[in-house]
């Protein structure tokens, strides 16, 4: 367990750097995260990242096609948000345990 | 360990050489699995994996039930290779296996196919194999990049962290 300050907030991550606690999640966390890996958050990226902790919360399983069929953003879009990663980036910045499943 | 010492893939070429359900599978997951990690993918189909991007059979790959060891009953008893051989065993097992997939969210392949291109990764045919088969690329999935030979396909091999995978 690493912790690190952001925004002002003492934040807890695993050790492949995804957010110990979901809870704890806050968009200008996510707005950091995504600045370490050069990506700058917008709105396209933020209705991902809820529409992912909205299904996590809910216990469902997460995959690209899922997210893909969520009327939110096509795989394609996906990609271009989170380019190279389309679910593992997002669910980090979105505060969300790294993705397990393989699709 | 330390992480940053370790040196990423940047590039897989998978060729998938037959055509039954679990072997076009197994080289879309990875296929798949390498485009969402942000590796360079391209997918090469030859012989008989060519049913995995040929339209007309793409979403209709079958499971072998007869000469499989490893095939078992839902219950986990042994499959009888004699069972497998009655008309309609195969194409339901098939169908069986397509639905358990489709529970874990494995899509048929011709949208993994659509799932593997809008994440940038590549795929072709082979040319050999297409003649062989008297087949065109009209009767090939959209997202078939091109037609090429096995020497196109290594030319594409280049970088340090290239691996092929064979399937």
């Amino acid at each position: 367990m690493e912790k690190k300050n952001i925004a002002g907030v003492e934040v807890e991550f695993t050790e492949d750097g995804f957010l110990a606690d979901a809870s704890q999640w806050t968009k200008e966390i996510a707005a950091e995260l995504a600045k370490e890996d050069g990506i700058v958050l917008g709105e396209d990226h933020y209705a991902v990242l809820e529409y992912l902790r909205k299904e996590n919360a809910a216990g469902a399983p997460l995959t690209i096609r899922k997210v893909g069929k969520s009327g939110i953003v096509d795989i394609k879009g996906l990609y271009q948000l989170f380019p190279g990663g389309p679910l593992k980036l997002s669910s980090k910045y979105a505060g969300i345990p790294k993705p397990t499943s393989c699709v | 360990m330390d992480n940053k010492e370790q040196k990423p893939l940047e590039k897989v070429l998978i060729i998938c050489a037959k055509g039954s359900l679990e072997d076009v599978y197994a080289s879309l997951v990875m296929a798949n699995g390498a485009v969402m990690e942000g590796i360079e993918t391209k997918l090469f189909f030859t012989f008989f994996g060519l049913d995995g991007i040929t339209k007309k059979y793409m979403d209709k790959l079958y499971t072998g039930t007869v000469g499989n060891p490893a095939m078992r009953m839902p219950g986990g008893l042994k499959f009888p290779t004699l069972l497998g051989v009655l008309p309609g065993v195969e194409a339901g097992v098939s169908s069986m296996m397509r639905s358990e997939m489709d529970k874990l969210d494995m899509p048929p392949p011709s949208e993994f196919l659509d799932m593997i291109a809008a994440g940038g990764g590549e795929i072709f045919a082979c040319k050999l194999a297409v003649e062989m088969f008297k087949l065109k690329k009209e009767d090939f999935h959209d997202e078939v990049k091109d037609i090429i030979t096995i020497g196109q396909f290594y030319e594409m091999a280049t970088g340090e962290r290239t691996q092929i995978i064979f399937t």
